[in-house]
């Protein structure tokens, strides 16, 4: 097992990392609701930023219309359990299936016409808008009007129906987030993995080694959609409530690939601690403003832009890489010293 | 026997510009073949559309009797050629040893196989000292050195250098001579190579094609080809001779 899975990853980082996971494991037993709900909302972002990142961090495929995906697979699931009673677990099979094929869609178009770079994420953003302009429009889904799950129960969980109260979210989410990084653990290892990355630095030299350039970029959009969509199935069933102005909306799109840029793109923890980072310290924000009694519209926005800002300036590889290296967790070092 | 690379006839041109005109040449199984000419004679075109990065206007390309032409550059990697680029394109943020695994994985889809054959290719190119550093902090004859290693990661049937020797001191470029040498007689690996440093072309190639304003003007052994009066006149110029 250690072979596999960990070779290369230092023993004191192994023991921080499980440390880490018993601490969120047990966080629920002594943390009040509002806390819950931060780390809800942090599980959230790191999950869906490990999914955006997998395109852009492994792959270099810029998407700034991930919103889209998490639209699909909120509307998807949520249609079908408000219309036919069908449970969530069903359901995201159909959320998967309609974000994989729409970003297979958007992947095809791109990638057999040559639409890459700026003009991928061009195509992204134009993508998610059409959805938010469709969605507006289209009443079996309540259009621009919202869509509504029926409002939970709060005296008991029913996982089935993803019907319960915050801890249940947050259990299924940290399962989400973790599951999510031992995925991209895992790709990032496979054939796959180093074909994207190799596509990411050079396309033409990864084309020369024998690379289907298509394929690989299709295999990582359509993967990376259709775990996105996942993240709109259970932010559909927290939430309750879908407006396409806000589900499909860039201002979205943007917000959740902050955490993986914060973070570290391209890093497996990057996303997860720019999602820390962003949300605690944006709700800590949130906090001091009330206590203050102000109320400033639009300061969370104004918060990330700095944040943003700071990390450009002073740390353009993200959070992570120079943590890592503080920590001693990097994985370069460690495997150097036992040759090639 | 049939060559390992047939060159029947291509041609390619930018915007009128006759890059390669009607260019025909064979490359034999376990042959070294150096391609010379001056700077713009379409040395690197003929390479790119051998290599699939172009499509030939007319004309075909045969690689051990299968057609080539039109094919996307990875299916003619797959089909056995190998190729480094004249301005090098490493994996950048990748260490020298991932780059090379990236060849090594068009012959084993299991990673541990093909970290094992990357090694070996990586000693080979005595690269081993830097074979954790990112290929983006390498030297030039370093850079060169690597993508040698990952085309040859791939097992190439034949491999295409573009100017691999170019910015490298007389003993590294004989010591890439004795590898690609070595390479010839062992394994049998069929290069076309091309090359500005004669001494390396003259101490590899028993063949040599010579390319002018695109066209084939010369071809034959070492000692005739720099001989010719055309490719005298080309290199130096109709006032010298």
């Amino acid at each position: 097992m250690r072979g596999r899975w960990l070779d290369g990853a230092p023993s004191h980082g192994i023991i921080l990392l499980s440390l880490l996971l018993a601490a969120l494991i047990l966080f629920p037993a002594v943390a009040n609701d509002y806390l819950i709900t931060v780390l809800i909302l942090i599980f959230y972002f790191a999950y869906v930023g490990q999914a955006w990142n997998l395109m852009m961090g492994f792959a270099g495929q810029l998407s700034l219309g991930h919103a889209l995906y998490v639209g699909l697979g909120a509307y998807a699931a949520a249609a079908l359990y408000v219309h036919f009673g069908i449970s969530p677990w069903l359901s995201l099979w159909a959320s998967v299936a309609v974000a994989a094929s729409t970003g297979g869609l958007i992947g095809f178009l791109a990638f057999r016409f040559g639409v890459a770079g700026v003009y991928f994420a061009i195509l992204t953003i134009a993508f998610a808008e059409f959805a938010r302009l469709a969605f507006d429009h289209w009443s079996w889904v309540g259009g621009s009007a919202g869509f509504f799950l029926p409002v939970a129960n709060y005296a008991k969980n029913d996982l089935i129906n993803l019907r319960g109260s915050p801890t249940m979210f947050y259990y299924v989410l940290l399962t989400m987030t973790v599951g999510a990084f031992l995925l991209c653990h895992a790709l990032l290892r496979s054939r796959a993995g180093y074909y994207w990355l190799a596509i990411r630095e050079s396309p033409e030299a990864a084309q020369a080694l024998g690379i289907n350039l298509f394929r690989y970029r299709m295999y990582v959009v359509v993967l990376s959609a259709a775990m996105t969509s996942l993240g709109g199935v259970v932010f559909a069933f927290y939430y309750n409530n879908l407006f396409p102005e806000q589900v499909f909306h860039i201002s979205r799109s943007i917000e959740l690939i902050l955490a993986p840029i914060i973070g570290g793109i391209g890093t497996l923890f990057g996303p997860i601690i720019g999602a820390f980072l962003l949300t605690a310290l944006a709700e800590g924000l949130d906090e001091v403003m009330r206590a203050v009694g102000l109320d400033v519209p639009g300061v969370k926005q104004i918060f990330y832009g700095l944040c943003l800002l700071g990390v450009v300036m002073f740390l353009p590889d993200g959070v992570w890489p120079p943590l890592a290296k503080a920590l001693r967790l990097d994985r370069r070092r460690s495997q150097g010293q036992t040759g090639c | 026997m049939a060559a390992l690379l047939e060159i029947a006839g291509i041609s390619k041109s930018f915007s009128g510009l006759k890059a390669v005109q009607n260019v025909s040449f064979d490359v034999p199984e376990g042959a070294i073949v150096g391609l010379i000419g001056p700077n713009g004679a379409g040395k690197t075109t003929c390479f790119n559309l051998v290599a699939g990065v172009y499509r030939p206007e007319v004309g075909e390309i045969r690689l051990a009797g299968r057609r080539i032409d039109g094919w996307r550059p990875d299916q003619i990697c797959r089909a056995g050629l190998g190729r480094t680029f004249q301005l090098v394109k490493p994996f950048a943020g990748l260490t020298v040893m991932e780059n090379v695994v990236v060849g090594a994985l068009k012959q084993s889809s299991n990673v541990r196989a093909a970290k094992e054959i990357a090694a070996r290719v990586v000693a080979e190119l005595g690269l081993q000292s830097k074979c954790h550093a990112p290929a983006g902090s390498l030297t030039l004859p370093d850079r060169k050195r690597l993508e040698v290693a990952r085309a040859l990661a791939t097992a190439p049937r034949i491999l295409l250098l573009d100017e691999v020797m170019a910015g490298l001191r007389p003993t590294e470029t004989d010591r890439m001579v004795a590898l690609f040498k070595d390479l010839n007689a062992r394994l049998g690996l069929t290069i076309l190579m091309i090359e500005h440093v004669m001494r390396a072309v003259m101490a590899l190639s028993r063949h040599i094609v010579v390319l002018h304003h695109g066209q084939v003007i010369a071809v034959g052994a070492p000692g005739e080809v720099t001989r010719d009066p055309a490719v005298l006149e080309c290199y130096l110029g109709e006032d010298a001779l």
